[in-house]
């Protein structure tokens, strides 16, 4: 009866987000009197998981799963909940652990809630909260079935140091042709790229910048300060941004620490999607923009001002704390 | 002589590779895709979010309520594949007669047919079921999806379909197309996406790519009287268990006054993100 936690990584390495998992089945497990089972394909080095309150490591090594494959990696996952008599699975909220978790889900008759931001309000029962309507709301919901799936949210439980003695042991779950109806035959994703997902900051721009070309101070703020670009609904219906940048409630939803939005005036949609975002700073020329009642910090004035100001005292600043 | 029997010989050749051909055509085109698009009917994206007085459900006083968007991109794909390839476009949802309004939507959109399963659409485990149950007796060859509905945000119907019907599953689709039972599709990932290679019978989580916002459709007229005729089929719930229950709910906090800095300060913004806020 342990808990049992998918740690996602990517060419060899675990992600953020695996220790954010491997926290807070840390404290699951702790609430319930039982130890954390990871679940690893092709890490080579798993030692950093016990920093993060894993007690053991199933490590899977198979090239047939260099590529992530959501249903051959829900079956992996789904035998290693039964190898462990696992009653709890915790995984991230990232694009592949949520459609993994739909299929683990499936397979194993359980209960799923993703989008949970909280350690559980209680373990028996298992009720956790979440969020609801696309971040306008919370609920707290009770898994029932017997085996539960958690989907935690990102940077909102945050990650936590327990430090807990690793042992490993080699996992060969049994796959067969059957289980790779569905196949990768290319990935196009920029190299090097902060992504919306996992960046700590996320620089927005809408509208107010009146076309596509204005772009490259945006791009260049984020450059700056790490991070990963987005923009509002109506940039990415025009295409002048590619679709995966488009946050809100129909988009993508960013969960940063710092979210700077630029010439955007705060739909409720918009507002919706980018919630999560501990710290918001809003630079619009309309005072009335709604987006500055949910905003920490504003500024009223010109993007086209205010913006190419901002890189050049980040800049300075940059150089003072590198 | 033999010049003849050569000609022959080529005349009969050409025409068996003519016919091989055909068949090919007709084996690997199928004439009629069926197709389901699984809706959810779920508040407009402008509506404000309150909850009863006990905080135990979601208050729909007041409230719009319209085809889930993810699932609204799906649909219009659906229609392509029938106006384009030759399908039948089935629609169905999980719900109480309170949803009829947004299946019917659906019909003047252009679907052919709507199946309520007559049920509160109480948990993500639940619905699935009661879809898989609907699918599974259809025969469909491809079922749409969303992604998520943008109310209870689950995110999980499609793949537990998938699961229980054993049916190959893209999620996050925004890309589809179809030629004989071979799929190639598109997949947002983080970062960028994928292209993926799959066979019919197929579900997808769907969303916004697999149509443009601009090629959604209003319904006209025409279709909205339309819609009045075609059929409505209400079948009972199959027996079904719960996996999760929504016990409470709330708001989020409400948020503090923004502090506004000059725009000729910006060392005071930099100053406050450093020291006060410490994001950077």
């Amino acid at each position: 009866m342990s808990v049992l936690v998918y740690t996602e990584s990517e060419n060899g390495k675990f992600k953020k987000n695996a220790f954010e998992a491997a926290s807070y089945a840390y404290v699951v497990a702790k609430e319930m009197g039982t130890t954390v089972t990871a679940v690893a394909f092709n890490v080579s080095d798993t030692s950093l998981l016990g920093t993060y309150g894993v007690s053991k490591v199933l490590k899977i090594t198979d090239e047939t799963l260099k590529t992530f494959n959501a249903n051959a990696y829900a079956k992996a996952i789904a035998e290693g909940v039964q190898k462990e008599n696992a009653t709890v699975v915790i995984v991230s909220s990232s694009t592949d652990s949520k459609y993994l978790a739909a299929l683990l889900t499936g397979k194993l008759g359980a209960g799923y809630v993703p989008n949970v931001v909280a350690a559980p309000d209680s373990v028996s029962p298992m009720v956790v909260k979440r969020t609801a309507f696309s971040n306008k709301g919370f609920a707290h919901t009770e898994i029932k079935a017997d085996i539960k799936v958690i989907g935690v949210s990102n940077n909102a439980y945050g990650v936590h140091e327990n430090q807990t003695a690793l042992s490993e042991e080699a996992f060969s779950p049994s796959l067969g042709e059957a289980d790779f109806g569905v196949k990768s035959i290319a990935l196009d994703k920029a190299a090097g790229k902060v992504t919306i997902a996992d960046a700590d900051i996320v620089v927005s721009a809408g509208r107010g910048l009146k076309g596509p070309e204005n772009w490259g101070m945006i791009e260049e703020l984020a450059g700056i300060l790490g991070a990963a670009t987005a923009c509002s609904k109506p940039v990415s219906d025009m295409g002048w941004r590619p679709h995966g940048e488009h946050v809100g409630q129909t988009g993508k939803p960013v969960a940063s620490n710092l979210y700077i939005a630029i010439g955007i005036s705060g739909a409720i949609q918009h507002l919706a999607g980018v919630s999560a975002s501990k710290v918001k700073v809003v630079i619009n020329s309309d005072p009335e923009a709604p987006f500055f009642k949910a905003a920490d910090y504003g500024i009223v004035g010109d993007a086209f001002a205010v913006v190419p100001k901002l890189i050049e005292k980040l800049k300075e600043f940059k150089a003072q704390n590198a | 002589m033999i010049l003849k029997f050569y000609y022959a010989c080529i005349v009969f050749l050409i025409f068996i590779s003519y016919l091989s051909g055909q068949a090919n055509r007709l084996f690997k085109q199928p004439l009629f895709m069926k197709i389901i698009v699984c809706i959810s009917n779920v508040p407009d994206t402008t509506s404000k979010i309150n909850f009863t007085a006990d905080n135990s459900q979601f208050d729909t006083t007041g409230v719009q309520f319209v085809i889930n968007p993810n699932d609204e991109f799906g649909l219009t794909r659906a229609m392509w594949f029938k106006e384009k390839q030759g399908a039948s476009v089935d629609v169905v949802t999980v719900g109480t007669a309170a949803v009829e309004p947004t299946m019917r939507k659906a019909l003047a959109i252009g679907a052919d047919e709507a199946i309520r399963v007559n049920a509160e659409p109480t948990d993500g485990f639940f619905v699935a079921q009661q879809l898989a149950d609907v699918i599974k007796n259809g025969g469909y060859d491809l079922i749409i999806a969303g992604r998520e509905s943008i109310d209870y945000n689950g995110g999980m119907v499609p793949g537990i379909i998938a699961a229980l019907l054993d049916l190959n599953f893209v999620n996050t689709c925004i890309g589809l197309e179809v030629e004989g039972d071979k799929v190639t599709a598109q997949r947002e990932i983080d970062g960028g996406k994928e292209t993926i290679a799959t066979s019919l019978p197929l579900i997808i989580g769907g969303q916004k790519g697999l149509v443009e916002e601009s090629d959604l459709r209003i319904p006209n007229m025409r279709g909205i009287m339309m819609a009045r005729q075609k059929k409505l089929t209400v079948v009972e719930p199959v027996a079904a268990s719960k996996a999760t229950a929504d016990n409470r709910f709330d708001k989020p906090a409400p948020k503090g006054a923004v502090k506004l800095v000059d725009a000729e300060n910006i060392d005071e913004l930099i100053n406050l993100l450093h020291n006060e806020a410490k994001v950077i």
